[in-house]
């Protein structure tokens, strides 16, 4: 058999039986063998070679990291005076996996903390989202007798987490809104850009408007982190060290945070704005508009109401005025206009005579009095048309539209702000292109010498920001190449911006006459001994003059604006500004008397105060005060609705 | 062998070596589960004492019963067993829903777990009445395979995937040992690779994600693949020497689901590293080449098959449990007998060892009478 091997033919006996059961049995003994070194060998491979990627991967089970928001950075103005700080408040939250009956704890904290119905039916959406030991919040900014009345029922809410927590605070209010803005949750848009678990971290806010968008890297700080050992179900099984958090960098604002709220205080119920800058070195002492809406409101999560209302408003309380709206800058600009018809070797003392209005070709444009014979000086103080119609007509409007962009008109500066409207510094480059890229809204691409004219005056195609007005009026005042900063106070002046100073001096001549001459401003010179203020108003048409109809009465939103750009002292200018009241009639009448008054608050704090407390008596209370009157009549509406 | 000077003869004539190294295995186990337990002997070091110490009398008791007696006995609890697989199936009919146990008031008896052994008796006893030169006809084939298809065929109806397969590999075992022609074992090797995918097609849900999850565990970490990654992480952190007793973090903190019965080789290496697992890998196969070498001595067939079959049967027992635990077979649900927490795989593999030592003794006995 061992050399045939068996055949069918073979018989197979007992015998043959018991060596194939032997040899079988060697097969499946080394079988056995095999298996058993498959699996020792399996055994080193998982434990021995890949045991640093195991380990790694047994560690980051078992311990977690429960982000701990940083506390963000303050702004503080350039004295150190906060602006925007972290108040300390109490919040609610729920921890997913320690929550033992959802039901009867919601029903029992809903009654506690009086929650709405939409917000039990967010917590609700955000449990059922919730995974692991990532908290849920309930509430936040919790009155501390609702805090209190939660933490003393605790035993019976397993899972709920009372906590405290930091909100942020705007001392100021709506004063600094616009330019401070405001912060927020993430929404999922924003954390879908970063992927970064912070933004979903409950009591985290980022910064969604103003100057907390804008250095929202600089206040963020970093995130700690609560190192805990937890069971697979997330059951906190002990603390291990923890990883402290880093607060954001504090940030100092060129901004007088006194004369900002001044300010915002002094333009009262107007819709409007008022820049402050310190002319020699940039810095935006103070930046205001009004009405604003109170960046602690919104910081809170703002109510569907009170977002109606500020949205509705005629005054646009949404709007920051300073830098996303574009006004026809009137006579304001009219200084700018000397300045160029200095460079263009206009003799100062040329005059002009004036009968009311200039007779170009057919047409007639007006003036808005009979001024007789006047020269540069006078035509800035009385704010005579006829002058720089003519005077415009000579050197044509290119010559203008060079000085306006040297003062910043039209410009967009560097600055940490989220928009920035910058208007339209007219020429006839620029018509001819308007006229290719939209030809329904200019009517021919050549420059005329009506554009000029209205130009000349603030009118017609120029356009631009308070921002601008106030930058144009600081570099009037110094003769410095002044850029607006809002972070930081500087002391270094700017570099000379290379106009004659002798040009400088006549335009500013005819300023300080505009305030302390006869000229329009005559009744806003600065209630104080020895400093003398200078400006230059302005009127500006919200539509066309017709039938009669002068933008001096009628509806509000038809009234024309006032402008106002000054600087002070004269003798030695170190603030200049600009402010706009919207359909305040005119510069003279609305917007003079508020640069007076906030010009006044840097020089003479008590007397300034005292004017503002005889003003707000009879606007019915402080700015806070309305505020929170304003708010409470919010609310009250907010319930109405949620009651219909 | 202890001197029987110091022992009753009965008790000295056991074959101790194998009881401690049984008791060594069961004892690490107990250890493991008391850790498992955060250091507790309840709820499972104190009970699994006790099915092991039960268990074991069993065993020494059953090693006295005459290889006769067995012989006579196979094929009516063959039976039986299958009376009561049938019996399961119905009940299942009955109350519509997967049934893999008959109550009988005082105990809840699992039938296929009987099979186990059962399949290598009756088969060891098929081929041992069957004449040796019948082994390469039909009727050596068909016979067994209708003994196996049946109780095979209606655990997996259960479904059990993981007790039909050890079933089908012991008996198999049996047939291969027995001396069927090698070709029927390399062609049904093809023919069960050829239908994989039809069988595939079959199979539930569950067990589809079983398999794909097997394929690639990695795929799924939190849903399907969970446990097989959990238990990769367990043992691979272990590293050679393990976290120390009481220190295993995967198993404690309950990231490795059934830490304490499927998975306990899994805790074992997370605490013991790689020394602890070899130690018991080593220990098994002892157990088995013991097993094994009782087969080889046996002088009747039935014995040689039966032993053989039987060390087979604690061998897929172990192994199928440890290549699922370390991924490389899917999640069928063996649990590891004797350490893993759960009293009818310790019932199996002690009627196993108990078949085992009354076939040792009575060899022992038949050569001291020959010599």
């Amino acid at each position: 058999m061992s050399i045939l091997g068996p055949s069918k033919t073979k018989r197979y006996t007992g015998a043959h039986q018991g060596l194939a059961f032997s040899r079988r049995m060697l097969l499946v003994g080394g079988a056995q063998a095999a298996v058993g070194a498959l699996l020792v060998g399996r055994l080193g491979y998982l434990a021995i070679v890949q045991n640093e990627q195991y380990r790694l991967q047994s560690e980051s089970n078992r311990v977690q990291l429960i982000v701990v928001p940083p506390r963000r950075g303050w702004l503080v103005d350039r004295y150190n005076k906060p602006v925007a700080i972290n108040r300390s408040d109490f919040r609610i939250d729920i921890i997913p996996d320690q929550l033992e009956n959802p039901e009867a704890t919601l029903r029992l904290l809903a009654q506690l903390l009086a929650l709405n119905v939409d917000e039990v039916d967010r917590i609700i959406r955000e449990l059922k989202a919730a995974k692991g030991y990532q908290p849920v919040q309930v509430a936040e900014n919790v009155p501390y007798e609702k805090y209190a009345a939660v933490t003393v029922r605790l035993p019976e809410l397993p899972g709920v987490q009372p906590q405290r927590g930091f909100s942020r605070f705007y001392p100021a209010g709506p004063a600094v809104g616009h330019l401070v803005g405001y912060v927020g949750t993430a929404n999922a848009k924003e954390y879908a850009q970063e992927k970064n678990p912070l933004l979903i971290t409950p009591g985290f806010k980022i910064g969604k408007e103003g100057l907390e968008k804008t250095l929202e890297k600089n206040l963020r700080g970093i995130p700690g982190g609560q190192r805990v050992e937890l069971t697979a179900r997330g059951k906190l099984v002990r603390e291990l060290t923890p990883k402290p958090d880093r607060s954001g960098a504090t940030t100092q604002l060129a901004i007088d945070a006194g004369l900002q709220e001044y300010a915002a205080r002094r333009l009262g119920e107007e819709s409007g704005s008022c820049i402050i800058l310190d002319c020699l070195t940039g810095d935006i002492l103070c930046m205001a508009s009004m009405p604003a809406y109170d960046p602690n409101s919104f910081s809170d999560g703002i109510g569907r109401t009170e977002w109606k209302m500020l949205s509705e408003d005629p005054r646009r309380p949404l709007l920051n005025k300073n830098l996303n709206a574009l006004y026809p800058p009137g006579s304001t600009i009219k200084p700018m206009n000397a300045l160029a018809l200095l460079k263009a070797g206009v003799d100062p003392s040329a005059t002009v005579h004036c009968p009311g209005g200039y007779r170009l070709g057919n047409r007639f444009f007006r003036c808005l009095g009979r001024h007789g014979t006047v020269d540069m000086r006078r035509a800035i103080a009385k704010s005579c048309n006829t002058y720089f119609y003519a005077m415009g007509h000579k050197i044509g409007y290119d010559a203008i539209a060079a000085m306006a962009k040297t003062l910043g008109l039209g410009q967009k500066f560097d600055l940490p702000v989220v928009s920035q409207s910058f208007g339209t510094v007219p020429d006839s480059a620029w018509k001819k292109r308007r006229f290719e890229t939209s030809p329904k809204l200019i009517e021919r691409p050549d420059w005329t010498a009506s554009d000029t004219l209205n130009a000349s005056i603030g009118q017609g195609y120029l356009i631009l920001n308070p921002l601008q007005l106030a930058v144009m009026a600081s570099r009037i005042a110094s003769g410095r190449d002044v850029q607006p900063t809002l972070i930081g106070a500087h002391s270094k002046p700017a570099p000379l911006i290379g106009l004659d100073p002798e040009h400088l001096e006549i335009v500013r001549g005819g300023m300080w006459e505009v305030v302390n001459g006869d000229g329009t401003a005559g009744a806003s010179r600065l209630p104080l001994p020895e400093i003398e203020m200078g400006g230059k108003t302005g009127t500006a048409q919200v539509r066309k003059i017709t039938g009669g109809q002068r933008g001096q009465s009628g509806d509000w939103k038809y009234r024309d604006h006032g402008l106002f750009v000054f600087f002070a002292p004269t003798s030695n200018p170190r603030y200049a500004g600009a402010v706009v009241i919207e359909h305040g009639l005119g510069g003279a009448k609305a917007a003079a008397p508020v640069a007076k008054d906030v010009l006044t608050y840097l020089f003479d704090k008590p007397k300034a105060m005292a004017r503002l407390a005889e003003l707000e008596a009879g606007w019915g209370g402080t700015l806070l005060e309305r505020n929170a009157r304003r708010a409470a009549a919010v609310e009250a509406a907010a319930a109405a609705t949620s009651r219909a | 062998m202890i001197s029987s000077a110091i022992l009753p003869t009965p008790l000295a004539r056991l074959p101790w070596r194998l009881i401690f190294m049984i008791s060594g295995i069961c004892g690490f186990g107990l250890v493991v589960l008391y850790s498992a337990a955060g250091g507790n002997f309840s709820p499972w070091a104190a009970k699994q004492a006790g099915a092991v110490l039960f268990f074991l009398v069993v065993a020494v008791i059953m090693s006295s019963i005459k290889e006769s007696t067995m012989k006579a006995l196979t094929f009516p609890v063959y039976g039986i067993i299958v009376v009561m697989l049938f019996g399961v199936e119905a009940l299942g009919l009955v109350k519509k829903g997967a049934q893999r146990w008959l109550d009988l008031g005082f105990i809840r008896l699992q039938p296929s777990e009987f099979m186990k052994p059962a399949i290598v008796l009756t088969l060891a006893r098929f081929y041992e009445l069957l004449p040796a030169g019948e082994i390469r006809k039909w009727r050596a084939v068909w016979p067994a395979l209708l003994l196996l298809g049946v109780p095979a065929g209606l655990i997996l109806v259960q479904p059990d995937l993981g007790t039909c397969l050890m079933v089908v590999f012991c008996g198999v075992t049996v047939m291969f040992l027995a001396g069927l022609p090698m070709v029927y074992f390399l062609g049904s090797g093809i023919a069960v690779a050829a239908a994989m995918p039809v069988v595939y097609a079959m199979m539930h849900d569950y067990q589809r994600k079983r398999v794909l999850t097997f394929l690639d565990p990695e795929s799924d970490p939190l849903g399907a693949g969970y446990h097989i990654s959990q238990s990769k992480i367990a043992i691979g952190s272990g590293g050679m020497f393990g976290k120390g007793f009481l220190n295993g973090s995967q198993s404690h903190l309950d990231y490795l689901p059934e830490g304490h019965t499927d998975f306990v080789f899994a805790s074992l290496v997370e605490e013991w590293g790689m020394v602890g697992g070899t130690l018991l890998i080593l220990a098994f196969g002892l157990v088995i080449r013991w097993g094994m070498k009782v087969g080889q001595r046996a002088p009747t067939r039935f014995g040689q098959l039966t032993a053989a079959g039987l060390s087979g049967t604690i061998f897929f027992y172990a192994s199928i449990n440890l290549l699922m635990v370390m991924g490389l077979a899917p999640v069928v649900g063996v649990p590891l007998p004797l350490v893993s927490f759960g009293g009818s795989a310790v019932m199996t593999v002690m009627i196993c060892i108990g078949i085992l030592m009354s076939l040792e003794r009575q060899q022992r006995s038949q050569s001291r009478l020959e010599s």
